[in-house]
Formats: structure tokens, sequence, C-alpha cells
């Protein structure tokens, strides 16, 4: 799957999507019943989705819509109260380590450490992926989200700017087919923000990866995502792609089509 | 690759992180070998004023020696165990290493491999410094000091894992508790003195530790000259069953966190 994206424009992606979801290859995600309860709260609930292999999706919702939980579902991390969860063909409650040397994450809840320079950082994770080759594989990395001069200084030292690659260039180590990415930071500058979302699309397009994203940035969403979660207190409440949702909502951006269902609009409504 | 091979990488991974914490931080270095070599000049100079005193505590004094020395392999040993564990929830680690396939009982064969490591670079240099200081030499013992001291790391793994998994479960609150466990185990294990000098019921206690076998062993070597093997086999035989129940405590507290999102660190 992989080798055949390889080198194809981003031009390809649509039909590939369309075969992709016609052929019965198995989709990267299948989630069914999707439940989590903390103590009576509950976080997730009954949700059900599959997503494409080579997609690009938003879970989309306000603070405590169920976001973090469901990617931490999808990773293991949790273990769901309810459901199932199928991940790159594998069944993630029964055979977890099949997927996760195929899958990554980026998360504002886990920290690199701030002592340990890039360098240092990313050779403890490629030794967790068990992967061979780190020097080159890291010199790759380097060069992909242009990490360049500041590879061998302590991360804690780093700007703001130079530092916010670092969980992705992590995130990258293994070449995963499944990019799992929870809100990227807000404090990033716009400049940044924008190569970020440049590299991102790159690795996709080379690799044919598929991507879920939990943002609030909507001009991200709209730039990089084919499809939308929306979330709204654990539930799924609509799905689509971005051009899909703006006309059901009758809207002008993916903005106004959050707020309108954060403040408890529904499609019907916007009519 | 076998998965034998990439199972070492993994486990690897996270010891290269804690030495590459090491590395540069001489202080960090000096202070895992300060406190074994204090332990062991208080106790050698008291063992010298008492020595001056009578004959009969002279005998005591190769006795007092490996015991401070023995007692930090086990004190340090733990210490390697939960302050590894610890360090890695404080930097808010636990999350990226458990979504990498790094199984558990990898995390505790890591763990484990921090602590040989802390328990080394603490004591080694205390034992030189005894010889130095006191021309005692706790190689003495000969070849049962490698069962003295495999047997001692190994119940500390114990003692350190169900604290990492307590710590794990109920947050860093209970770190407090745990240690305070550690320190009641001391009087009992007979460290300084034989566990005769006990009240029964409490040398009925004392038993049921692997490390009283290891310090009863070793005051018999001290001071009679003479090898226990059925102390050994008894601290061997509990060690199983301790390092066994500590593997499967720290696992379950591991299984419980992933049900509670405690891995995910996300609600500090
Ligand atoms: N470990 C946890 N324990 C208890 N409640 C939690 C835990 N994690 C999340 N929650 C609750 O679950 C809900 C969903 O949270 P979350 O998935 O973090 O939302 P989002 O990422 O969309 O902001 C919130 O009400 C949150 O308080
Ligand atoms: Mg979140």
């Amino acid at each position: 799957m992989r080798g055949a994206l390889a080198g194809r424009g981003p031009g390809d992606r649509t039909a590939l999507l369309l075969s992709a979801m016609a052929s019965p290859s198995p989709p990267a995600i299948e989630v069914q019943h999707l439940t989590k309860t903390f103590e009576g709260v509950l976080a997730v609930d009954d949700v059900s989705f599959a997503l494409a292999r080579g997609s690009t999706t938003a879970l989309l919702g306000a603070n405590g819509a169920g976001k973090t939980t469901t990617i931490a579902l999808l990773l293991g991390l949790l273990l769901p109260s309810r459901g199932s969860i199928h991940v790159l063909g594998e069944d993630m409650l029964r055979h977890r380590y099949r997927a996760l040397p195929r899958m990554n994450l980026s998360s504002p809840y886990v920290d690199l450490l701030r002592r340990l320079s890039a360098y240092e950082n990313l050779r403890v994770y490629a030794g967790l992926y068990g992967l061979s080759d780190v020097s080159a594989r890291i010199a790759r990395l380097a060069e992909r989200v242009e990490l360049g001069e500041f590879l061998h200084r302590p991360v804690g030292n780093l700007s703001a700017g130079q530092h916010s690659r670092i969980p992705l260039a992590k995130a990258l180590i293994n070449d995963p087919e499944l990019l799992l990415l929870d809100e990227p930071p807000a404090s990033m500058d716009p400049d940044t923000a924008d190569r970020m979302r440049g590299w991102l699309e790159r690795y996709r397009t080379e690799t044919g990866a598929t991507i879920v994203l939990a943002s609030h940035n909507m001009s991200e969403v709209e730039r990089l995502c084919d499809d939308v979660l929306m979330l709204k207190s654990g539930t799924l409440i609509d799905r689509g792609a971005p051009a899909v949702l703006l006309a059901r909502y009758g809207r002008q951006n993916m903005e106004e089509v959050f707020l309108h269902i954060a403040r408890g609009g529904t499609a019907a409504a916007a009519q | 690759m076998s998965s034998m091979a990439t199972s070492v990488r993994r486990i690897g991974a996270p010891t290269l992180r804690h030495l590459y914490l090491f590395r540069g931080s001489w202080p960090r270095l000096l202070e895992l070998a300060y406190w074994p070599t204090m332990q062991m000049v208080l106790w050698g100079f008291m063992t010298v004023f008492l020595a001056s005193q009578t004959s009969y505590v002279a005998q005591a004094f190769g006795v007092l020696l490996s015991a401070a020395l023995l007692r930090d392999v086990l004190f340090r040993g733990q210490l390697g165990i939960s302050v590894t564990c610890f360090e890695e929830m404080y930097s808010r680690n636990l999350g990226h290493l458990f979504v990498s396939p790094l199984r558990p009982w990898e995390m505790v064969a890591s763990l484990m491999t921090m602590s040989l490591f802390r328990t080394v670079v603490g004591v080694v240099p205390a034992s030189f410094l005894s010889l130095a200081f006191f021309g005692f030499s706790i190689y003495s013992l000969g070849l049962p000091l490698v069962g003295f001291f495999v047997n001692l790391i190994v119940f500390s793994w114990a003692f350190g894992l169900v604290i990492a998994g307590l710590v794990l479960r109920f947050g860093l609150g209970a770190e407090g508790l745990a240690w305070a466990g550690l320190f009641a185990l001391a009087p009992v294990s007979g460290i300084y003195y034989p566990v005769a000098v006990l009240p029964h019921w409490l040398q009925a206690v004392a038993a049921v530790f692997p490390s009283t076998h290891v310090f009863e062993g070793m005051r018999a070597i001290v001071l009679d000259g003479v090898f226990r093997g059925d102390l050994m086999a008894t601290a061997v035989l509990l060690n199983a069953a301790y390092l066994a129940a500590g593997t499967d405590v720290f696992l379950r507290f591991f299984h419980t966190a992933r049900i509670k999102g405690l891995l995910l660190q996300m609600r500090e």
C-alpha cells in the first residue's frame, strides 16, 4: 500500500481514496459502539465509524467533547468500557502489539525529556520501536522537519517554534501508517504552523499514511482533512467532508459550522 | 530480526534515556555514591570506637561494616526502581512509552537494569573506601557475597515494583506511605543484630523476609566462618515468590491505569 503510493502527487489522492473505499482492503480504523465511562462521566458514548486508508480525518468538538479520550482508546492507552476497535486490521483489544509498531502519536499531554537533546530523545524512541539504522533515520527526520542546527541542543533550551517540531519528528520516527495528532499546540506561530502542515502533507503524499487530527484550528482542518467527525459530549453528531458540512449547515467556513454545532444547532435548524 | 533482539532493544531504550540523564550530571552520580559512603564511614568509626572498649565487640567490626554495605544494596536497589519510575511520571513520559511497542514486562526489565546500575555505582565505591579507611574488604566474604547481593537486590526489586505500582495507581501521594514500609522492614530484618534478640513473635515476622536470611547468613560467615546453605536456599525460595508477587502487583496496577486513564496524566 505504502510503496504503491510513494511518489504520487496530491492530485491522485481522491482517486486513490475512492478506489481504497471501493476495494475490499480493510479500513485503517474501524470502531463499533465505542463507549468509555470514567466513574460516572460518559466521555465517549456509543461511537461507531470507519476511516479509509490514506484518509485524513479531523476530530472536531469543544473542550471535553471526547477527542483525547477517543485517540487514547485507539492506541490502547485506555481500555474501553464497551465496543470494539480495529486498527490496521488488528483487534486492538487482543493484538495491540501487532498494530503499535505501525502507528504513532503526537500529544500535548505527554512531554519529551527536556534535559535531553532532540537527537537523544529520538534515539530513545527509535529503540522503543526496535528500529535499526538509527543515525541515518534521525538524519532523514531532521531534514524532513528542518531540525538542522538545534538537533543537538537540550530540548528545554529551544524556543517554542523550534521545540514544536520535535514531537512531530518523534511521531514520524517509525514511519507510521497511522498518525494520531492530538491538538497540535496553539502556541505555534503561523509560520511554523504552516510549515508543519506542509511537512504533514508531504509525509502523507510520500507514504499514503492515514492521519487522525484533533484540532481547534478550522483553517487547518479545511486545508488538511478530507473527512470530519463532529463530536459533542462524547457522541458523534455529524460526519462528512468539509465541503459537504459547509453545504449541509449553509455556512461559509468550518469555524461557523463548529460554533453553530457547539451552541446546540442542528443541520435542519441551519437550513 | 528476532523478537528477542527487538525486545532487548526496547528494554535498552528507556534505560538509555536514564543513562543520558546521568551523563553530564556529576552531582547525580556523586549523590548515588554519597549515602552508602556516609553509612560506611559512620559505622566504621563507631566500630573503631567500640573496638577500643572491649575485645568482644572487636569481632563486630566486619559484621557491622558488611551489614551497612549490604543494607545499602537493599535500599539503593529499591530506590533504583521507584525513583526511575517516578522520573518517568514527573516528566509525563508514560504516554509516549506505552504507545510504543514496549511491553509492560519490558518496562519492568528496564527498571531493574537501572536499579542495578544505580546500586553498583552507589555501593562499589563505598566498598573500596572501607578498604582504604579501615582495611576491611567486604569481598573477603568470598563467593557467598554474590548470593547475598543477588538476593538483596531481587528483594528490593519486588518491593520497588509494588511502590512503583502504588504510585502509578494512586499518584505521587502514595510515595511517603510506601517508603515508611521499607523503613519498617529494616529493624525486623536483623540487619545490625541477630534476629535472636527480637521477641519471639517478631522473629516469626522476620522469617518471611528474604533479607533476614541474607543478614543471618552474612553473620554466620563473619563471626563463625561457616557458610549456611540452608539460609541461602530459604532466601532464594522466598525471593522467587516475592519477585513474582511484586511483578504481578505492578502489572495489575498498570492494567487499572489503562482503565482509569492514568497513563495520559492529563489531570495533573
Ligand atoms: N482520566 C480521566 N478520568 C476522568 N475523567 C476523564 C478522564 N479523561 C477525560 N475525562 C473526562 O472525559 C470527558 C472527555 O474528555 P477529553 O477526551 O479529554 O475531551 P477533549 O479532548 O475533546 O477536550 C471530559 O468530561 C473529561 O473531563
Ligand atoms: Mg483533548
